[in-house]
């Protein structure tokens, strides 16, 4: 026992040494991640740690398996480690008081990601998270802008019933065409996010609609149902992109490669970088201890035709999507 | 050393010398900050694994722990959040009705000689379906009590806490310590688990002892339950799931014999300890899938049932050579 506690003692002397000699101008950021559910979700850590790379930051990754527990070890993890922040994608909004008012007494910034939690404000530096009904919206504008005056029919395929990306991007996109006159929309059906009921939904729409000839344009919630009502639009002996216009969200790499086909038009990207504008607020926060806003808002970027789908889907595809 | 000794002996090596390796590649990790740490984050994990400890010392097992710590959650969240209910009281009420439930199980085992791993199965699905049914979200805790318990804590030197939950983790192990090796229902415990048929012709009352076990189990899985619902400040119910194969690897780990009769429930705190060590160094290297928990909680466990059955033999050879021995400190009595 005395030996060991002789190494341990010994080594605890040498890494201290070993520690203060370090240079200390290299970032060190805590991420503790939900888990790896979804598609996008995998495209998002492999962002993270492409743009900690790219940044010369040292990032810390820690996958909680969809567990608070897992997720307040790994952050009070990172405070006794010392890093100079930490990034929090939350598994639930409710019970991090605690764990963040020690990362604060610690002087620990932490940046939230991709989702809000029920906490006071001041126990975390920023948050950055997409506008879903912004989304929607620019989904809307595409299509106003192609269309032009002539009147065109859409139909919806909305996302899973009650879920706020399918609420919120139902909303952006009703408002947008509303103030129209020539574009309405005539059917709108849940085909709960899923390429299979995207399909099924669409095939009801088309033989709904004088075989598909009636409708002008499909917007879809999510780029996977579009992907699967495309086929159903083929199935159907129509040209998809052409014959019926196909305005998604998302930006999955398969819509890229349907766009590059000429069977879809545009897509509305929801980044996985959400830790790009974390890193920035925290190199803002370093260099003069303040952030500009408390609520980063993405990017709600379009991408058609022009904007190279080729190549958006050779880069993504291997984020794990 | 006493053969007895060994699983705890190279359960205490295993740790300390995993301990030293670590704080070697990472410095920090030997600061008050990490042990205060080792405390209040596995504080659930180590209460409900005393419980465990002492099912598993009387041959059994009891997979509703889990469940019992989420149905907990959930049951105090409701009676807090929407009944107004002041958390002391509602900590008595979920602590009886977990004792009870316990208490149910246990005289079915006993009673109705059904395997514990079956009645405790049944126990482990009620009780999570009781908590889903009750609510499907996670519903937040904000009550002053809550407030004011969960920022108490003493500052070590070096910025590390002593929480509350943490020292409620430390105070089940010095009770369970001294009712499992200081009191007549400890040794009845360990009889029992020894050798069923001959603790009857000893007198151990097994209808009792069992009844009492099972329901010190879901006891102390309520307590854990009410310490899960101060660590997140809320109920929810798919909390904790999983916790009681954790809490079964904890007490393996810990030197406790699977199939009962021999064990320490300080082994238990180390094998709880080992568990938050490799979680924390998997957090500290920063590289690694926390996957490697469970790789490496399974490759220790594997380690320590071939322990075990080395253990069994080398005390069934001890006891040819001195037959005299005490009902309650041999492994196993086949």
């Amino acid at each position: 026992m005395n030996v060991l506690k002789h190494i341990l003692l010994g080594s605890v002397v040498i890494c201290g040494f070993a520690s203060a000699t370090l240079a200390q101008d290299k970032m060190t950021v805590g991420f503790s991640q939900v888990g790896s559910e979804s598609g996008w979700r995998a495209a998002e850590t492999a962002v993270t740690r492409q743009e900690a790379e790219k940044r010369g930051v040292d990032l810390k990754f820690a996958d909680a398996q969809q567990k608070q527990e897992n997720q307040i070890k790994a952050i009070r993890g990172f405070i006794a480690q010392g890093v100079d922040a930490i990034l929090l994608a939350p598994v639930v909004a409710t019970g991090w008081n605690d764990v963040l008012a020690e990362a604060k007494d610690a002087e620990i910034p932490v940046v939230l990601l991709d989702r809000g939690i029920d906490a006071p404000e001041d126990l975390y530096l920023a948050a950055v998270a997409s506008d879903q009904v912004k989304e929607g919206a620019v989904a809307g504008k595409w299509l106003v802008d192609n269309v032009g005056s002539k009147a065109c029919n859409v139909v919806e395929l909305e996302g899973t019933v009650g879920s706020s990306p399918a609420i919120n991007r139902k909303k952006g996109f009703d408002d947008t065409v509303g103030a129209t006159s020539n574009i309405k929309v005539i059917a709108s059906q849940t085909g709960d996010f899923t390429r299979s009921k995207g399909k099924e939904v669409m095939e009801s729409f088309i033989k709904a609609h004088n075989g598909g000839k009636d409708i002008c344009a499909l917007y879809a919630h999510n780029d996977d149902m579009a992907v699967g009502a495309i086929q159903a639009i083929k199935d159907a002996g129509l040209k998809p992109g052409t014959d019926i216009l196909v305005v998604s969200i998302d930006g999955v790499p398969d819509i890229f490669q349907a766009i590059a086909n000429g069977e879809a038009n545009a897509t509305v990207e929801l980044t996985p970088n959400m830790a790009g504008p974390a890193f920035d607020a925290l190199e803002a926060y370093k260099k003069d201890k303040t952030v500009a806003q408390k609520s980063i808002v993405t990017e709600s970027k379009l991408f058609t035709a022009s904007d190279d789908p080729k190549g958006q889907y050779e880069a993504r595809k291997g984020l794990g999507y | 050393m006493s053969p007895r000794l060994w699983p705890l002996a190279a359960t205490l090596s295993i740790f300390l010398i995993a301990y030293a390796v670590c704080v070697w590649q990472f410095p920090n990790m030997w600061s008050t900050r990490v042990l205060g740490n080792f405390l209040t984050d596995n504080a659930f994990l180590g209460i409900v694994a005393v419980g465990m400890t002492f099912v598993i010392l009387s041959g059994g097992i009891d997979l509703s722990v889990g469940s019992v710590i989420a149905f907990t959650g959930v049951l105090l969240a409701i009676l807090i959040t929407r009944y107004n209910v002041h958390p002391l009281i509602a900590f008595t009420l979920a602590l009886a009705l977990a004792a009870a439930f316990g208490a149910l199980m246990g005289a079915m085992i006993h009673y109705m000689n059904v395997p514990s791993f079956i009645v405790t199965l049944a126990g482990m699905f009620l009780a999570r379906g009781a908590a889903s049914v009750l609510t499907r979200d996670s519903i937040p805790i904000n009550h002053e009590f809550y407030s004011t318990v969960t920022s108490l804590s003493y500052r070590l030197p070096g910025g590390g806490r002593l929480s509350v939950i943490g020292l409620i983790m430390v105070a089940v192990f010095v009770v369970g310590t001294i009712l499992a090796h200081r009191t007549r229902f400890g040794s009845y415990v360990f009889a029992l688990g020894g050798n069923a048929t001959s603790a009857n012709l000893l007198g151990v009352p097994a209808a009792r002892t069992t009844i009492l076990i099972y329901a010190l189990s879901s006891f102390l899985a309520g307590l854990s339950g009410i310490v899960f619902s101060l660590y997140t400040s809320a109920g929810y119910p798919l909390a904790a799931v999983g916790v009681e194969l954790d809490t079964i690897a904890a007490v393996v780990i810990g030197g406790t014999l699977l199939s009962g009769g021999s064990g320490f429930i300080i082994g238990t705190f180390v094998g709880v300890m080992i568990q938050g060590l490799i979680q924390t160094y998997i957090v500290f290297d920063g590289t690694l899938s926390s996957w490697w928990t469970k790789i490496v909680i399974g490759g220790l466990l594997f380690v320590f049932i071939v322990l075990q059955r080395l253990l069994v033999y080398a005390s069934k050879r001890r006891w040819r050579k001195t037959p005299a021995i005490q009902i309650g400190n041999m492994p196993e009595v086949a």
